[in-house]
Parts: structure tokens; sequence; C-alpha cells
């Protein structure tokens, strides 16, 4: 079984949030009005964060994309009472919409702030709501979401390899996050495959995972900055 | 035998608050069940449109929902658990209190867990953990805890009332329908006493680590997770203690009402608000001792998030709250109820009502502040509860009181048989008073008792 990660290169990052959109077109992510927003109750599967370092006039920010991390020992499955939050055999953090009882347990219990909820019935304005990707649900209110790494790419991806009789090659499933980058910061494959970008840059001198004295052992690695 | 003029002392006193019902209560219930209907509405109106009409969102997950399960779960650990203890160590002043204490813990165990429900997105689902239940989760302890303790609870608090219903069949004719059943045939005989008492034991050697696995599992939703301040080994024992602490502040104030709205004095005497006061001062103490333990180690231990954690109780944000909460459960009670002048009716009601206002709060900086201070700071989101979740807040108040109220006109909310059965035992009492101290004759009803070889000589 492959073991699927991301490699996100923070000196080519360049922010411009390509990436955001991407996700939110892509997955049907809910539209939220500033109001809503202004309520903590802005809707992203992959976000900006934003590190200040420093303060006025000698400070430094970074900035970091941030999609589910998909940690090998999530602290977010473990709690939720119903299993509708788990780790699938290619080790995605996956969730179950029509399952979930919508306790919020795993959104307090993911250090990372990854998992949101609809506190709403999700709406989009008229010309986005007739552009939503029929091939990925559209969550009711109440359930929590959260990135899937695509996993309706890797769906069809395994379908159309099946049909024509051949294995899985690396380009045969991206993320849209990782197809639209334009600077080519994100790359995504298999992190056990010895031969994969992934595998070779996740061992990079200049990556780290994100809190990982937690031990949640995330799937997603950044490179530092260079000269940082 | 029916008129009212035969019936003994107890039952002359404690029949009459079931049958005759004052204005003040009608005035009161009516009021009561207009909070609970327009909790009602609020909670309709939160499920036609979803948890956006609370005050949550990103990174507050919780809000006062679970404030208040934690709280009134946390106050239910009075009944029970107080009165198995009392029964268990033979405190023969438990006798007037023990039902009274028992039916906070029925009435607000179930108000705690629906606020559970309420708090969900999707409550038509709640049959999920029962149908996809995954055992590594704590919520799903605290289903199998809290519904144990509850069923626990109803059973002990129905058993010692089989007699008092037997009475009340017998005293009130037109009532029969209902005390027949439930008094299951009692006719008072040697037998039956003696198979109560022992179902009432076994109950009550049960309850006492159903009801401390209860909060510790409650506690246990939190401390299972890694995030700042909530990861802590001492929470389940913390949160009994504090449990314990409000649940014995609650039944002072529940006693207080009930001695002053059924003219109880002669059942309800200083004496039971002293001894209950005694117990909450070793309660304040131990409340003490864990918090300072908790925040000191915090403190020394220096991790940057805890800190943030921490220092936006002691100085930050939620700072008003944290000190409201040291205030009302740490000077004034231990100056009200360590100086025995002070130590009276009124005092430990006033004690126990700050306690309660200090141990919701001590609920609330527990879920919050962590909530609003992640490991990874991105978010500027203050929690206001709306309208909703502070109109199920009342409602959920509100209906405790309503279902005390009830129970009292059900039941004698001071056991009947229990009185009678201390009065008939008297003597039985000192003997066995007696029986702790050295053998040996006791002096002309003066002295102390003088060792046997002593007198022969």
């Amino acid at each position: 079984m492959p073991r699927y990660g991301m490699v996100i290169d923070l000196d080519r990052c360049t922010a411009c949030q390509a990436c955001v959109v991407a996700c939110k077109v892509e997955n049907n992510v809910p539209f939220t009005d500033p109001e809503a927003a202004a309520k903590g109750r802005t809707m992203l599967w992959i976000e900006l964060l934003a590190d200040i370092e420093g303060s006025f006039p000698s400070l430094r920010a970074s900035l970091k994309p941030r999609p589910c991390l998909m940690c090998d020992d999530p602290p977010c499955t473990k709690v939720c009472p119903v299993n509708a939050t788990y780790q699938n055999p290619d080790g995605i953090v996956a969730q179950i919409y029509p399952r979930c009882i919508g306790c919020r347990y795993c959104t307090n219990a993911c250090p990372y702030g990854v998992k949101l909820f609809n506190w709403r019935k999700p709406a989009w304005p008229k010309p986005m709501a007739e552009g939503l990707d029929p091939d990925v649900s559209v969550r009711p209110k109440g359930v929590v979401e959260k990135c899937t790494f695509c996993h309706q790419r890797l769906q069809a991806a395994q379908e159309r390899a099946a049909w024509e009789r051949r294995p899985m090659r690396e380009e045969d499933y991206q993320p849209a996050c990782a197809e639209v980058c334009p600077p080519n910061a994100i790359s995504f494959g298999d992190l056990d495959d010895k031969k994969s970008e992934v595998h070779r840059l996740s061992r990079h001198d200049r990556a780290f995972r994100l809190l990982a004295e937690l031990g949640t052992q995330p799937k997603v690695y950044f490179l530092r900055e260079v000269g940082k | 035998m029916n008129r009212r003029e035969d019936w003994t002392y107890e039952e002359k006193a404690l029949i009459p608050p079931v049958v005759d019902t004052s204005r003040l209560f009608w005035f009161t219930a009516v009021g009561l069940s207009a909070i609970v209907l327009w909790a009602l509405y609020a909670w309709y109106y939160q499920l036609q449109r979803g948890l956006g009409v609370t005050g949550m969102g990103r990174p507050i997950y919780w809000g006062f929902y679970i404030t208040n399960f934690v709280f009134f779960i946390g106050v239910s650990h009075a009944g029970t658990l107080i009165s198995a203890i009392l029964r268990l160590t033979r405190a023969e002043w438990r006798r007037p209190i023990t039902r009274a204490a028992e039916i906070i813990t029925v009435a607000v165990i179930a108000i705690g867990a629906s606020n559970v429900i309420i708090d969900l997105g999707r409550e038509d689902r709640l049959l999920n953990v029962i149908f996809k239940p995954h055992l590594t989760s704590p919520l799903l302890w605290d289903v199998f805890s809290i519904t144990t303790y509850l069923t626990g609870s109803v059973l002990y608090l129905y058993l010692p009332t089989i007699p008092d219903s037997a009475i009340l069949r017998d005293r009130l004719p037109h009532r029969r329908w209902l005390y027949g059943p439930l008094s299951l045939g009692w006719t008072g005989t040697e037998r039956q006493k003696k198979l109560l008492n022992r179902a009432i034991a076994i109950m009550a050697v049960i309850m006492v680590p159903i009801a401390v696995s209860v909060h510790t599992v409650v506690s246990w939703v939190f401390a299972m997770t890694i995030q700042p301040m909530w990861h802590s080994s001492i929470f389940g024992p913390y949160f009994v203690v504090g449990a314990i602490y409000s649940g014995i502040a609650a039944i002072i104030v529940a006693m207080a009402i009930i001695r002053k709205g059924c003219h109880l004095e002669a059942f309800l005497k200083p004496l039971h608000f002293d001894y209950l006061g005694r117990l909450l001062l070793v309660m304040t103490l131990l409340w003490t001792y864990f918090t300072f333990a908790e925040y000191i180690t915090t403190y020394y231990g220096n991790s940057p998030d805890e800190i943030k954690v921490m220092m936006s109780k002691l100085t930050g944000p939620f700072a008003p709250y944290f000190w409201t909460m040291v205030i009302c459960c740490l000077p004034i009670p231990l100056i009200i109820l360590g100086v025995r002048r002070f130590r009276t009716i009124t005092g430990t009601v006033i004690a126990s009502l700050l306690i309660n206002v200090g141990m919701w709060l001590e609920r609330f900086t527990i879920v919050i502040p962590t909530l609003s201070n992640p490991r990874i700071p991105r978010y500027n989101v203050h929690y206001t509860p709306s309208w909703v979740e502070v109109s199920l807040m009342a409602g959920c108040f509100a209906l405790f009181i309503l279902v005390y109220m009830g129970f009292a006109k059900l039941f004698p909310i001071i056991s009947i048989w229990e009185i009678e059965e201390g009065k008939e035992g008297v003597q039985e009492t000192a003997e066995r008073l007696e029986s702790y101290l050295p053998e040996g004759e006791r002096d002309e009803a003066t002295g102390p008792p003088v060792p046997a070889a002593a007198s022969v000589a």
C-alpha cells in the first residue's frame, strides 16, 4: 500500500494562494460571507498559516500553506465516538459525512486546527452554485469536514489504472493544490516509494514537520526557506 | 385510621407538603415552565438553523453547552455519592438528607447529558454511538458511565421510597393507583425490611465507584487530548473533587429551600447544615489543593503553549472569570465554613451559592481558554454566547428546579420511614456507640467507664 504524503517547499512558495482557490473549487468547500468569517467560520481546507516573528520594525512573516497533515498517528481519529473519522489503508485520514454526529471532539483534538464544522447549511452565490464539482459530495449542516488529499481523484485514478490494466503512476493522482501550484512548490506522491520525489524531499536537510514534537507523525513535510 | 389526627408525628409533618400545594408553589411552577418553554423554542430554533445560531466558531468549538454538561454532571455527584457514603458510614444524621440529595442526582444527570445532545451538530444521528461505537473515544466512555450512573441512581432513589409509598398508599386513598404499584406490596415485615436494607446497602457500595468513574471520564474527554492545559494527569481526581464540592453545595441550598418552603425546621436542624458545612470545608481545602497543584506544575513546566493558556486565565481575557472563581471557591467559603460562628444555615447557604457560581466558572475556564489558545496561532475570535445558548442554560436550571418541585409533590422529600427507623433505633445506636469504647462498667451515670478490674478492687 502507498503512503501518500506531501512536501511543500517554502522557498518556492510565493503565498499566491492559488492552492487555496483550487482546493475550494475542487472540493465544493462552502462559501463564507464576511460576517461568518468574523465569527471564525471561514471554510478553507488548505489555508495560509502566518507566523510573525519579532515586533515592528524588525519583524518577519513566514507563510505556510497548510492542508490536512494526514498524521500517521492522528489525535482526531482516536477520539471520534462513532468512527466517522478514520485512517484508510492509503494513510489518508478520511471523514464519513453521513455518519458524523457533529460532536466536534475531533476538531478540538487536532493540534493543527485542520478540521472544520458546518455551522449552517452550505450555500453558494448563484454563479458558484452552478459550478459545483459533481465528484464531491456537498456536506450537510452539522458535520465535520477537512482536506482529504482530493480523495475523489485517487479513486478516479485507481479506477482508470485498473481499467487500463497497469499500475498507478505518480502523475495519475495529484491533489488540486499540488497540480495548480504556479511555482511548483507542492510535491505529492508515495512517501514509501524510494524513487518518488516526495521520498527524496522528505529526507532533505531543509525538511521539517509541523509540531513534530507532538508525535503525531504528519505526512506533510515543509522545506525551510533558504538562508533562514 | 385515615384521619390526620391518627397519623404519626413524621407523617403529620411530611405528608402535607406532598398533598397541600401553596399559591407560591404554583406561581413558581408557572414561571419556571415559561422559562423551560422558551428554552424549548430556542432549541427548536437551533435545530432548524444549525449550530450557527450559537456564538461558537473556530477555534472555540465548545462553549456553554459543554460547560453546562461538565457543571451539571458535577453537581449530580451530590446526591447518590454523598448519600451512599453517609449510609455506608452509618452516619445517623444523614436520615433527613439522603432523599433530598438523591433526587438532585437523578434530575441533574439527565439534564447534564442532554446538554451534550443539544451540542451535537446532528442530534438525529445520536444513536450512532450505539450502532457505530468507537471504543477508543472518551466520549463513548462517557455514554457508558453516565447511562450506568443514571440507571443506578434511579434505582438507588427508588428503593428507599418503597416503604414511604406504602405509607402514602394507606394514608392517601385517592392516590392508591399510584402508590399501590410503587410500594410493591410493602407491609413492613421483618423479612422485607431486611431485604430492603440489604438492597440499599448493595446499591450504595456499587454507586460509589460508578460515581467516581463518571466525573473521571468526563475529565478524560479533555485530558486524553494533547491540548495545552487539558492534557493533565490530575484531571480525573481534580474533576471528581470539584464535582463533590459543587454537589455538597447544591445539597445545602436545596435543604435550606425545603426547610423554609415545606416548614421542616424540626427535621433539618442547624446541626445538619453545620455537619454538611464541615464536609464542604474539607472539600474547599481539597479543591484548593488540586487547583494549586495543577497551576504550580504548569507554571514550573513553563511550556510556552501551556503558559499561553494559563496567562490568558491569570492576566488575560479570562482573568475576570478566573479570579471570580478563586474568590468564590477559596477565601469566602474558607472564612464562612471555617469559623464556627459563621457556619450557620444562612452562612452555609451563602457559601454554597458562591461555590456553585465559582464551580461553573471553573468549568468555563477549563473549556474555553484552551480552545481559544491553540498551538498554532491564527485566530482572533472571542467567544460570546448567543441568546440561544443563554436561553437553553436558563432552561436547564429552570427544568432542574421544576423536576425537584414535582418530585416533592410525589414523595415526601424527607424519608418518613428512615426518620422513624432512626427514632426507634436510638437505643441500638447508643449501644453501637458504646461498643466503640473500651469495655468496662460505667460509673454511676456521670463518671467515665471504669475498667472492670479496677471496679472489682
